[in-house]
């Protein structure tokens, strides 16, 4: 498998991570929006209302950095890395 | 005091900048201590941030190609992000978010969720490989990618479907502000609204509504933060809203309770004035079923991934790297604003109804709620209304009427806060919907210009010309749009859900098959385009006269049928035509390595 090929394939395990955890905050947990909701989460709100309103917001902005990290390691891996010009 | 060049220089100019904008709020603060009128606070706030707008515009003028298409592809990832949250937040983001969660609850945030969680697709699908293509815009990817003008002419006119039923809401907002902040008819606040717009994107393109949008967001975000804190403290709920508003929360679930949601006779409604809407939802329960939620903001987040305006602002990065955290820029910055607009409606709607603060009007006597200055403003400016329905003197819950407009723009006044507060909001819806404008006039201008113009009718035009057709059309889409939105066919929010559902039909997955399925072929992404953007017009029009509908998909949620229609289009019209040439897979396969050239050559 060429250098490139490989690269791809890390990248495509990335993706695919990272839109688990998208999937998890962004859909799964408000099937169980009800239940959910009965019960006090974090700085007193109600579980479902806090993610609707800080939480899954808040672990969207986080995983996007994550995610961009990830990524440049990858690319240095496989001697991808662009000049530092950020 | 500035020395070098404007990039190495650029927080110190916007550090200057902000630190003026704030000395211009306290100026006017002293200028309402000492008499000046409501209203000449209100046309300096306007005047003063468009007239700086506009100068940045003329400041950031050009005539080169590269620097008009993508700003000189020069623009750092956190002044990027500033720029692209400011495109992102539009008038309705501003003005009517905290508003909708205010009256419909947990069933109205699925759009928060929505338009952020939009961005990880944005950051993981798109951005960089489109970054690293080197396209001018969004159009071009596609063309470039399948070849031909047939799929670029597609590419051309789902961008302009949605775009521009994006854009004429945008310029309904700024022309809704421009006509209360100056005091003009709504019919010509429009146009003042349209020039101010394209004062800022004409002489420029990219590189001037780059730099403007920054400014606009620093604007937007001191206009809408500002209340919120400083509401929060004067009513004692906690000086950080965001970790202290739990027994507020708590609190309004017990008005609701003691109040109960009493029903209105459809005679009673009747006499309410249009647009105004009652509290008859809970304010933190889940009053939604689980898949009109997930389908909203499902909807919301492929719609964001398919929006040009929002894509081509990730070609302005020096490089693939700065594309992908931008992106999470991009997101941080929007989070400031989203986050806190739950806060503003739990804020506003318990400083109304809860009959222990001296600001609640919810229990007084009816001649009492008529006598307070704030309700006579607002009555009269068609956002507030009471009727004693049941004839006992005192106002109920199901007895008070508000547009959604009012939660951010009425609450600073309510809450007893200077005037001058009021005028910087009015600022902030401003730029809000500007900045919007501003990106979505340039996408679909540019687009015609580089796609069509340049590349299907004239190709051998010179620089000159063709920056010349694009600012032509900047002008004549910039009226068409503002024509349009003089005649108030739908609603603000209407429009802009809608313009999200066009989007994700006609190209999230051409774009998205474009990088991550090298199989994918010319006749594909057409067959993709056209059934996509087809099939979603006919669902809307047909839920819009009547038709049932299926799978629970809404006039707000259609998109997931055309995307859905887009996706098998594409998958089974590829495997029935033929391979994409050599040429093209090697062209997918540079696309997905960060380094080295783009793929267009520069």
């Amino acid at each position: 498998m060429s250098n490139a090929e490989k690269h791809w394939e890390k990248t495509r395990s990335l993706l695919l991570v990272t839109l688990v955890i998208w999937f998890v905050f962004s859909i799964g947990i408000f099937l169980f929006a009800a239940e959910m909701n009965e019960v006090t989460g974090p700085f007193g709100y109600p579980w479902t209302y806090w993610f609707t309103c800080q939480g899954s917001l808040g672990i969207f902005v986080i995983l996007c950095f994550w995610f961009a990290n990830r990524q440049e390691k990858i690319d240095e891996e496989f001697g991808f890395n662009e000049r530092g010009d950020d | 005091m500035i020395k070098g060049k404007f990039i190495d220089n650029l927080p110190k100019v916007y550090g200057i900048y902000t630190g003026g904008f704030i000395g211009f709020i306290i100026l006017m603060a002293i200028g309402e201590q000492m008499g000046m009128s409501a209203k000449a606070i209100g046309v300096a706030f306007v005047a003063f941030t468009i007239f700086i707008y506009a100068l940045i515009g003329y400041l950031s003028r050009t005539a080169q190609a590269d620097a008009y298409y993508v700003a000189g592809r020069q623009v750092p990832t956190v002044f990027n992000g500033m720029a692209t949250a400011a495109d992102w937040m539009s008038g309705a983001s501003f003005v009517a978010m905290a508003g909708g969660i205010y009256f419909k609850g947990y069933g109205y945030m699925a759009l928060l969720v929505g338009w952020t969680g939009g961005y990880i697709l944005v950051a993981t699908l798109l951005a960089p490989y489109l970054r690293k293509f080197g396209c001018y815009t969004v159009p071009d990817f596609v063309g470039t990618r399948y070849g031909g003008n047939l799929a670029r002419l597609c590419a051309v006119i789902v961008l302009t479907v949605a775009s521009f039923t994006y854009v004429t809401a945008q310029i309904n907002a700024t022309g809704t502000i421009a006509s209360v902040a100056l005091d003009i008819d709504f019919k010509y606040a429009v146009y003042i609204g349209l020039i101010s717009i394209l004062l800022c994107s004409m002489l420029g393109g990219m590189r001037a509504v780059t730099w403007t949008q920054v400014a606009q967001y620093i604007v937007l975000i001191i206009a809408y933060l500002l209340p919120i804190f400083w509401i929060s403290n004067k009513m004692g709920a906690g000086f950080f809203p965001h970790f202290m508003l739990a027994d507020e929360v708590a609190r309004i679930g017990e008005l609701e309770q003691q109040f109960g949601f009493v029903k209105n006779s459809a005679a009673d409604l009747a006499t309410v004035p249009k647009g105004l809407a009652g509290i008859t939802k809970a304010h933190s329960a889940v009053n939604a079923t689980p898949w009109a939620f997930i389908s909203l903001a499902l909807a919301m987040m492929m719609g964001t991934a398919s929006l040009p305006h929002v894509m081509m602002r990730y070609f302005t990065t020096p490089s693939v790297k700065a594309a992908r955290k931008s992106v999470g820029w991009s997101l941080f910055f929007i989070f400031l604003l989203y986050s806190s607009a739950p806060m503003l409606a739990t804020l506003s709607k318990l400083s109304l109804i809860d009959p222990t603060l001296s600001t609640g009007i919810i229990g007084k006597s009816f001649a009492e709620v008529q006598s307070i200055d704030w309700f006579q403003n607002w009555n009269q400016a068609n956002l507030m209304f009471i009727s004693d329905f049941n004839g006992n003197g005192t106002l109920e819950l199901n007895e008070f009427f508000m547009g959604g407009k009012a939660v951010v723009l009425a609450t600073p006044e309510i809450a007893g806060l200077p005037y001058v507060i009021s005028g910087l909001v009015a600022a902030g819806g401003m730029a809000a919907a500007m900045s919007t404008a501003d990106g979505l006039i340039l996408a679909i201008a540019n687009a015609i210009s580089h796609d069509v113009y340049y590349k299907m009718i004239d190709p051998k035009a010179e620089t000159a010309k063709r920056l010349l057709v694009a600012r032509v059309l900047l002008v004549v889409i910039g009226f068409a749009g503002a024509t349009i939105a003089a005649m108030e066919i739908q609603g603000i929010l209407g429009s802009v859900i809608w313009a999200f559902d066009f989007a994700m039909s006609g190209l999230f997955f051409p774009l998205v098959l474009g990088v991550w399925w090298k199989r994918a072929n010319r006749e594909g992404a057409i067959a993709g385009m056209v059934l996509g953007l087809g099939s979603a017009i006919w669902y809307l029009v047909w839920v819009r006269t009547g038709g049932s509908g299926f799978l629970g998909l809404t006039q707000l949620t259609f998109g997931i049928f055309g995307a859905g229609v887009s996706f098998v289009a594409m998958v089974v019209v590829s495997l029935m035509t033929q391979e994409p040439d050599k040429a093209t897979q090697k062209m997918v396969d540079e696309v997905r390595i960060p380094t080295g050239r783009t793929v267009t050559g520069k």
